[in-house]
């Protein structure tokens, strides 16, 4: 957008709908999560919804929620990083289509592959049906955080999977040949070449990872059985069951913060990133 | 590359103009005949609305919610305008409250008088003189469990506080129905506004935390057909479908007493075609109507005449379909116990339910 040719007709006409578009769907709907977060139920401004994050329940849930999105967040890096490598490595004329078997599942309703997982983690379950047919001890961890994470990590690997595998995918051969050349081995090639030149991919999946891991609701509902509560969880009561959208917006407000010093952090890594090319 | 995005603006102003033009239509018909409906999901046999549609010619737009708390927001905002909504007991007493509720004019209800009178009289408590609403679906709220994983019977809310049914237990997630089930077990009143039995019925709450499997609403059906628990708190109305698919399920309402719960027909004050309205109550109050509706979601009708006419002598005289007055007296329904009640009430339940 850097070219300040002046704009025709058409083009402000065609500008037009994203325009409205953003302000009627993104900017307005910010401005009432922070009107309402704001005040209380007669109108008036107050901090009590935001402070009210300090309580003992509101504490819990926001630890368990970082908690969780943390292990989420490492489980799908450490699952992805190897996999975008071989997907970008392998000689396979259609790696592309490969990574595109990946990204499938996500063409189904999120919600009902989470369902899915349901049926196969319970108690009676899938899984623990068949590993009572072969003689094995069953396993019992529906209603466990692990069950959460499980269902986190498989939801949203694929937003970890892309960015990475994007990066690796163009990145020159020559630098990489270039290293070898020069007497690094293996080792050093990946660690001190392929490693900082796929951190922008790293930290941008990291960020899609994190941020929807930390907002979840759905998920920690199902495969929780509504015992643990994540901050989504009780923002999603405040709003459906209690009735009070000036304590949900209060309390998204600070998630909304945490969201903030990740993008915050993760910018400041991109930058570090591009800045680490020796070009 | 340029082509296809002009294409595609092109194409989402056309979207958005379309339904301008569909929203804008959709107000001017005027003599075109609807009723817009809001009632809980999978809560009508989708047959009865055509029959209904065919008989009068009027259309039904028909919405649905999970909970009153849902509900509520919506209608009072007055965002949309039903004509016709199916709130529970206490929600209907807090319409009222809020003035969003019209009399109805029985006069073009014949219907009504299939309605039985007990039904109204359990009416009274939360529309007193019966003047805004007319029964649709009634019940109770129990235990339901599996023979073969329990002890003996079960007959009282103790069982669900017995360690020995550790992990094993499906816990209601609904704020008034888990207090009112703890309130009951301690042998107050499900309505108690009590701050000493309130915090008691709380800390028997959390004492239980460790024992429940999970907390549900609608997947105890489910999971206590795949033989997931060997208890759950259930709505009677579940109970009939359950012990259809798994013999072995047995529903009971407990000694100390439980809920007893009326969902009913309401008109809202800003409904925009009262008239059509008033067909469609009187319709759902026919007795094969009623009759047809109770085959489909199998909770209890208030409709006497459409009780006799189930074919099923077991259905017809279940006790879990239709408790006896025995049962029923044990039983206190919901009331509205205003908007500072409310937030104590969320407030404990979330102490719980974060297992402090």
């Amino acid at each position: 957008m850097k070219n300040k040719k002046r704009h025709s007709l058409g083009q402000l006409l065609l500008a037009g709908p994203y325009t409205v578009w953003m302000v009627g769907f993104i900017v307005i709907p910010l401005f009432l999560i922070v009107y309402y977060g704001l005040t209380n139920k007669s109108g008036a401004f107050t901090w009590e919804n935001i402070t009210a994050i300090t309580s003992a329940v509101n504490m819990k849930a926001l630890w368990l929620s970082v908690e969780l999105s943390v292990i989420c967040t490492v489980v799908c890096l450490v699952l992805s990083y190897p996999l975008a490598m071989i997907l970008a490595n392998s000689k396979m004329k259609n790696s592309s289509l490969t990574a595109f078997l990946f990204i499938l599942p996500m063409w189904m309703n999120a919600l009902l592959r989470t369902l899915a997982w349901l049926t196969l983690l319970e108690n009676n379950g899938v899984i623990n049906t068949i590993l009572t047919k072969i003689g094995l001890p069953t396993i019992h961890i529906i209603n466990t955080p692990t069950a959460i994470v499980f269902g986190m990590v498989y939801n949203y690997i694929p937003f970890m999977i892309l960015p990475i595998y994007n990066v690796l995918v163009k990145l020159d051969k020559n630098v990489i040949n270039a290293a070898r050349d020069l007497g690094a081995n293996a080792v050093q090639t990946f660690l001190r070449v392929i490693l900082p030149l796929s951190i922008p991919g790293i930290i941008s999946g990291i960020t899609m990872v994190f941020v929807p891991s930390l907002t979840t609701f759905a998920i920690s509902d199902i495969l929780g059985g509504s015992k643990i509560l994540l901050l989504g969880n009780i923002i999603e009561q405040k709003f459906k069951t209690a009735n009070n959208w000036h304590a949900g917006s209060g309390l998204s407000l600070v998630l909304m913060v945490f969201i903030i010093v990740t993008m915050v952090i993760s910018s400041h890594y991109e930058k570090d990133g591009e800045s680490a090319n020796v070009w | 590359m340029r082509k296809v995005r002009r294409v595609l603006a092109v194409l989402l102003i056309l979207a958005l103009a379309a339904t301008c033009f569909s929203a804008c239509g959709k107000k001017s018909s005027g003599d075109d005949q609807v009723v817009y409906v809001y009632n809980w999901g999978e809560y009508i046999d989708p047959d009865a609305l055509d029959m209904f549609e065919e008989e009068t010619g009027i259309r039904v737009i028909y919405d649905e919610y999970e909970t009153n708390e849902i509900m509520f927001p919506k209608v009072q905002a007055g965002a949309v305008a039903y004509d016709v909504i199916c709130p529970s007991d206490y929600m209907i007493a807090k319409m009222i409250e809020e003035d969003l509720l019209q009399p109805i004019n029985f006069d073009n209800i014949p219907n009504v008088e299939n309605i039985g009178s007990i039904y109204k009289e359990m009416s009274e408590e939360f529309d007193p003189g019966n003047k805004f609403s007319v029964p649709y679906c009634w019940g109770t709220v129990g235990i339901l469990y599996n023979k073969t994983m329990v002890d003996g019977e079960i007959t009282s809310w103790s069982a669900i506080f017995d360690e020995k049914y550790a992990d094993n237990i499906l816990m209601i997630d609904s704020v008034r129905d888990a207090m009112g089930v703890a309130l009951k077990y301690l042998g107050y009143s499900l309505n108690s506004t009590h701050e000493g039995e309130l915090e008691e019925a709380k800390n028997l709450l959390i004492e239980q935390y460790p024992l429940v499997q999970a907390y549900v609403v609608d997947q105890v059906r489910d999971k206590m057909i795949n033989n997931e628990a060997a208890l759950g708190v259930i709505y009677s109305g579940e109970a009939i479908y359950t012990a259809r698919e798994n013999e072995d399920l047995v529903y009971v309402v407990p000694d100390e007493g439980s809920n007893v719960w009326i969902d009913s027909w309401v008109i809202p004050k800003n409904a925009p075609n009262v008239e059509n309205a008033e067909k469609f109550i009187d319709f759902m109050c026919r007795p094969e109507i009623a009759l047809l509706n109770f085959d489909y979601i199998t909770y209890s009708t208030p409709n006497v005449a459409a009780q006799e006419l189930i074919e099923d002598e077991d259905i017809r005289t279940s006790k879990t379909a239709f408790p006896d007055d025995e049962i029923l007296h044990r039983c206190e329904a919901f009331v509205y116990l205003g908007e500072e009640m409310d937030e104590i009430y969320n407030a404990k339940w979330e102490e719980v339910k974060s297992g402090q």
